[in-house]
């Protein structure tokens, strides 16, 4: 089954976005990337831009509202996702924990919803 | 009471909890073979002690007054869950007051305990949490922080695996000479595991590994103190007190991760040191080698360091030679490697690792470490860089990252 590692990062994790790529932090991604694809579990995933780059929108009473920023103001910001076929909640975890993330911040274990999607899809 | 009585009060019942909890939940459970409603009775008793306790006094014999106590609710549990005449048998097992119990003690029934935790019907991932749920009291929150699963499926599967005690038939007894070394064997390797998980997590941060080594060597006393002629046991012990005599060598002052090879051999605890050698003296006089003892020699010669200032590595490797043909673990094949690596150089070495079957080793972190070292010890830049990696890549611990990313280059 998939699994997706929701990413929350920390303020100063994502200043590394900016960096010339030899800090620890960058390094170990590229590490734990290659240690997945490897292991011949990597589905996909991405990083997302800065929290500050994100835009809201709701429609409240046929009206739009747009707010700067994320959807959450908290410390520890969705920073990416990835996604990994695996055989169970159990290994999930153990390479959740082994995600630079979840050290320097905060890693979400979801399964995907495949039954969802179809009821969506067709 | 004044407030620091009341302290003090509330300190004798962790105090008393802490020593007795797996006494009594053992006690209570081997009459009825359900952990699960004694260990709600336990916790019914120790909740009525932080109330009379502290108003009352602390009794004259603790836990007595919480056997009884226990029993009590005990009695209460059964009558509420099952129908009357099912649980008449029980109610008539529970009241009778037993002859065995007097003031000076009850039967210490951890050993029956420990053996039912580590049964072969119970699932082998289950042992290690099982005992210390039941034996130390550990809450299934902290058991599953260890174990890296959420609390709420921890308990669940703790919940499974004491129905399967009480419903599956399995008896609390210590097993017959004819299977008892390989039951022991599961009990052993249950607490070894819980050690394990305490060592991996080096950082200590939350203190969870820390807490589940001592966890887990406590565990070896009272087996020891059950056991005293098994060699295996002390086996056990000596090789966690030696990793434990080096837990604070292990890290720089900065929270440095330090490789065994580069840790100040004065900052090890020579006490701990001095008690795992008398150990494994004593385990070596009964004649009866075994997996623990191995790994205990091991660890030995590396403690040698502290007066010889030399590691000698072909010892090692011999141990680790004997260890294979009784445990040809991933574990042990790996370290293997290494000490070949240092004893006869890191071609031999890389030549052992290259005979590890490769689908095996693709998510074990040590193996790549290993390669990676030797690799760069052959100054094979690019290939060494690959295994670093690998390494890096499948190690949870920050401190051991950092580590590894620095020798990389």
């Amino acid at each position: 089954m998939q699994f997706a590692l929701l990413i929350y990062e920390s303020p100063e994790a994502f200043a590394t976005r900016s960096s010339d790529g030899t800090d620890p932090y960058t390094g170990a991604w590229q590490a734990y990337y290659k240690a997945l694809v490897d292991a011949g579990i990597y589905v996909g995933g991405d990083p997302l831009q800065v929290p500050e780059t994100g835009t809201t929108v709701r429609l409240k009473e046929g009206k739009r509202r747009v707010q700067d920023g994320p959807f959450a103001d908290t410390k520890e910001q969705l920073g990416g996702f990835t996604i990994l076929e695996l055989p169970s909640l159990d290994v999930a975890l153990d390479w959740a924990a082994r995600c630079p993330a979840a050290s320097a911040g905060a890693v979400e274990v979801r399964p995907l919803a495949p039954a969802t999607k179809l009821r969506i899809t067709g | 009471m004044s407030e620091s009585g009341q302290e003090s009060t509330h300190r004798t019942i962790e105090r008393v909890a802490r020593e007795s909890y797996g006494r009594l939940v053992a006690y209570l459970a081997s009459h009825t073979r359900d952990v699960a409603s004694a260990e709600d009775a336990l916790s019914n008793a120790l909740v009525a002690a932080l109330v009379t306790w502290p108003r009352d006094g602390v009794p004259q014999n603790p836990e007595a007054w919480l056997l009884t106590a226990a029993r009590h609710s005990l009695i209460d549990l059964v009558r509420h869950q099952q129908v009357a005449a099912a649980s008449e048998p029980t109610l008539l097992l529970l009241r009778e007051e037993p002859k065995e119990v007097t003031l000076s003690g009850f039967p210490d029934e951890r050993l029956k305990l420990l053996f039912v935790c580590a049964h072969p019907a119970i699932d082998p991932a289950m042992h290690t949490p099982l005992m210390l749920q039941t034996v130390l009291g550990l809450d299934a929150a902290r058991v599953a922080h260890a174990f890296l699963v959420s609390p709420k499926t921890m308990g669940q599967r703790l919940v499974r695996a004491k129905t399967k005690i009480r419903d599956g038939g399995i008896q609390f007894e210590v097993p017959q000479e004819h299977e008892l070394p390989q039951r022991l064997d599961a009990v052993l390797e249950a607490i070894y595991a819980a050690f394990g998980i305490g060592w991996d997590d080096m950082a200590g941060v939350d203190q969870r590994g820390r807490d589940l080594a001592e966890e887990a060597i406590w565990l070896a006393r009272v087996l020891l103190e059950l056991m005293p002629g098994e060699a295996e046991v002390r086996g056990l012990l000596a090789l966690m007190l030696h990793c434990e005599a080096r837990r604070s060598a292990r890290r720089g002052p900065d929270g440095r991760y330090v490789p065994l090879s580069e840790q100040d051999s004065q900052q090890w605890s020579l006490p701990l040191i001095e008690e795992a050698e008398g150990h494994l003296a004593e385990a070596a006089s009964r004649g009866r080698t075994g997996r623990f003892q191995l790994e205990a020699a091991i660890q030995s010669v590396h403690a040698e360091r502290a007066h010889s200032g030399r590691t000698e590595w072909a010892a090692i490797m011999l141990f680790y030679e004997q260890l294979i043909r009784i445990s040809p673990t991933l574990g042990t094949r790996t370290g293997h490697a290494a000490a070949v690596g240092e004893a006869n150089g890191p071609e031999e070495g890389l030549a052992v690792l290259d005979g590890i079957d490769v689908d095996a080793v693709s998510g074990y972190q040590p193996y790549w470490a290993v390669r990676a070292h030797l690799l760069q010890r052959l100054g094979k830049t690019p290939e060494a860089g690959d295994a670093f990696d690998r390494a890096i890549g499948l190690a949870e611990d920050p401190a051991v990252r950092k580590f590894l990313l620095q020798r990389r280059g």
